[in-house]
């Protein structure tokens, strides 16, 4: 196997005194759909915000593309082509759409600008309508578009989504995950996707890893732990499957 | 009515200066969510600075005006800029993350240090300015009152309309300012997107400086004189025109100040002189009980 885009060895990070990861290990090869599924508290979160260094890992190293990221600080990490759309969101309410795009696009080459923002207007037609009302006062499922439309404003090699499906009517989770699956395969964008709507995910993924008390519990290719049954009885009760 | 008009003009006049005083403390609790105790110091450094800038034209033979002007106005904001981010590198990035009073409790600290500074270097008396610009003209008489504009007036308001304008542009309008205002709501989602957090305080805090250098060579040649406490009580004052505006908020910092200006010279022409400060704070603790927000402050209800 080629070196992989980011590879996490025996990562532990702390607030102040509790322990959230005991040494993680995770790979995401280029090109792949990589799903994290676990339980709430599991460290999921935490772990996506390490990769950006926000907080910083204590022990052990973040590679990205062979060099270890680890002690940068979170601009000059998402400047190396990592994107995250939080959890949360975290629209910046009182900007407008246009504006919350527009910083998106801070580290994007300016000619660019114009291409990407007709780009993410064809994925997500609603932004377009809503272009200048307040990122505040979208409803939900408009803030979940606008924070991936913004984080694909930089073009990154690397996307991290943090439960991009969370409280969204299922009508809207299926248009999110078609979406993910089109920027994966049309623009070539690996994707370290966490999530709780573990079928969805699964399904979309090239590979899963299922992480428990912030360690790394199974994982597998996206069909195996589907069949898994561990994973079926933990995440996949409500008879999706 | 002519009496009217001519404290309208003075009124005007002051809250400029106090305005762009109050746009540094507000936007610097806007970012990092604390008052800038050595902000009034800034200033104060600035109005010296102003008059030393004054002096070496002099020296220098440079006998014009505005150019004395322009040129003492970039060398104070200039050096301010510097004092600006050396307050922030000293008294609050060190304590960001350690309890809210930590920084405030420095921030005095450093202004003690500014102020004590001035006084060994520059001396305690008072120092007069020398008279830059003179003359006015009488605008109308009424009620055997004649009602008078100086010249320096129409230069401290057009100079003010004109950086307050430049800085609501830069704010709202480029790039610099939507990350300023991104980190604003939201600093760890800026890093993310990659701003640069801590570069984008720093130049708040220049900013603010900068916009308090102004004030300072204004006030010096409002007034004329200067020493090293002038820093405290205007500093006050527009930190409480901050507070009446919305703490926060651009516009109402910019409206602070003018109120501000407006009550300290009414109350003043109209009942005394003596109590015209006491009559500011009294406003500043009348809008902490019924405003706590202020005229144009951010409601703190956003739905997200
Ligand atoms: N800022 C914080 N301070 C202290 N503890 C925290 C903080 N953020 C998270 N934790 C703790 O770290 C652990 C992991 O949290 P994290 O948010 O990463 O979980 P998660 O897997 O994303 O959960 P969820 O599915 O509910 O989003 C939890 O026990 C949580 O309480
Ligand atoms: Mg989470």
């Amino acid at each position: 196997m080629p070196d992989p885009m980011l590879a996490i060895a025996g990562v532990e990070t702390f607030y102040g005194a509790i322990q959230a990861l005991h040494g993680v290990d995770l790979d995401v090869g280029r090109g792949e759909i990589v799903t994290l599924i676990g339980a709430n508290g599991a460290g999921k979160s935490t772990l996506l915000m390490t990769i950006c260094g926000n907080p910083r890992a204590r022990a052990g190293s973040i590679r990205l593309d062979g060099e270890d990221i680890s002690g940068l600080p979170t601009h000059e990490i998402v400047r190396r082509g990592v994107a995250q759309v939080p959890e949360g969101r975290r629209i910046f309410a009182r900007m407008s759409v246009f504006e919350n795009l527009q910083m998106g696009a801070t580290l994007g080459n300016p000619a660019n600008f114009q291409g990407d923002l007709e780009r993410v207007f064809a994925m997500f037609p609603r932004l377009a309508e809503r272009r200048d009302q307040r990122g505040g006062t979208l409803s939900g499922g408009e803030q979940q578009m606008l924070a991936i439309g913004r984080a694909l404003m930089s073009r990154p090699r690397l996307l991290l989504l943090d439960e991009p499906s969370l409280g969204l009517a299922p009508l809207i989770v299926r248009q999110i995950f078609e979406a993910i699956g089109r920027i994966a395969r049309e623009e070539g964008v690996t994707i370290f996707l966490v999530e709780q709507n573990a079928f969805h995910a699964l399904r979309l993924a090239d590979r899963g890893y299922v992480l428990a008390n912030g360690r790394v519990r199974l994982s597998g290719s996206g069909s195996d732990l589907l069949a898994n049954a561990e994973v079926r009885a933990a995440y996949l009760e409500g008879g999706h499957a | 009515m002519a009496y009217f008009t001519q404290q309208l003009i003075n009124a005007i006049t002051l809250g400029a200066i106090y305005g762009l005083i109050a746009i540094g403390y507000t936007m610097v609790y806007g970012i990092i969510g604390m008052i800038n105790f050595a902000h009034g110091e800034v200033f104060m450094i600035g109005a010296f600075i102003s008059l030393i800038g004054f002096m070496i034209c002099n020296l220098l033979g440079i006998g014009s005006a505005p150019v004395a002007i322009v040129l003492v106005l970039l060398i104070a904001m200039a050096f301010s800029s510097v004092y600006g981010w050396a307050v922030e590198r000293t008294a609050y990035r060190p304590l960001r993350g350690s309890f809210r009073l930590a920084p405030l409790i420095s921030a005095i600290g450093v202004s003690i240090a500014l102020q004590n500074y001035v006084q060994l270097v520059q001396g305690a008396r008072p120092k007069p300015g020398g008279q830059v610009v003179s003359g006015g003209f009488t605008l109308f008489s009424a009620d055997g009152f004649d009602v008078r504009v100086s010249w320096l007036q129409i230069i401290i308001v057009v100079v003010t309309l004109v950086l307050m304008a430049g800085f609501t542009w830069l704010i709202a309008r480029t790039s610099l300012g939507r990350q300023q205002r991104a980190c604003e709501q939201d600093m760890r989602m800026a890093a993310l997107l990659g701003v640069d957090v801590d570069r984008t305080i720093s130049l708040t805090f220049v900013l603010g400086a900068a916009l308090a250098a102004v004030a300072g060579m204004l006030f010096l040649l409002y007034y004329g004189v200067i020493d090293f406490f002038i820093g405290f009580l205007a500093g006050i004052k527009a930190f409480t025109a901050a507070v009446l505006g919305g703490i926060g908020s651009l516009p109402g910092a910019m409206l602070g100040g003018l109120l501000i200006g407006l009550i300290e010279v009414f109350w003043a022409g109209y009942f005394s002189s003596e109590y015209k400060d006491v009559a500011v704070f009294a406003i500043l603790v009348l809008v902490l009980i019924f405003r706590p927000t202020g005229l144009l402050g951010k409601p703190e209800i956003e739905k997200v």
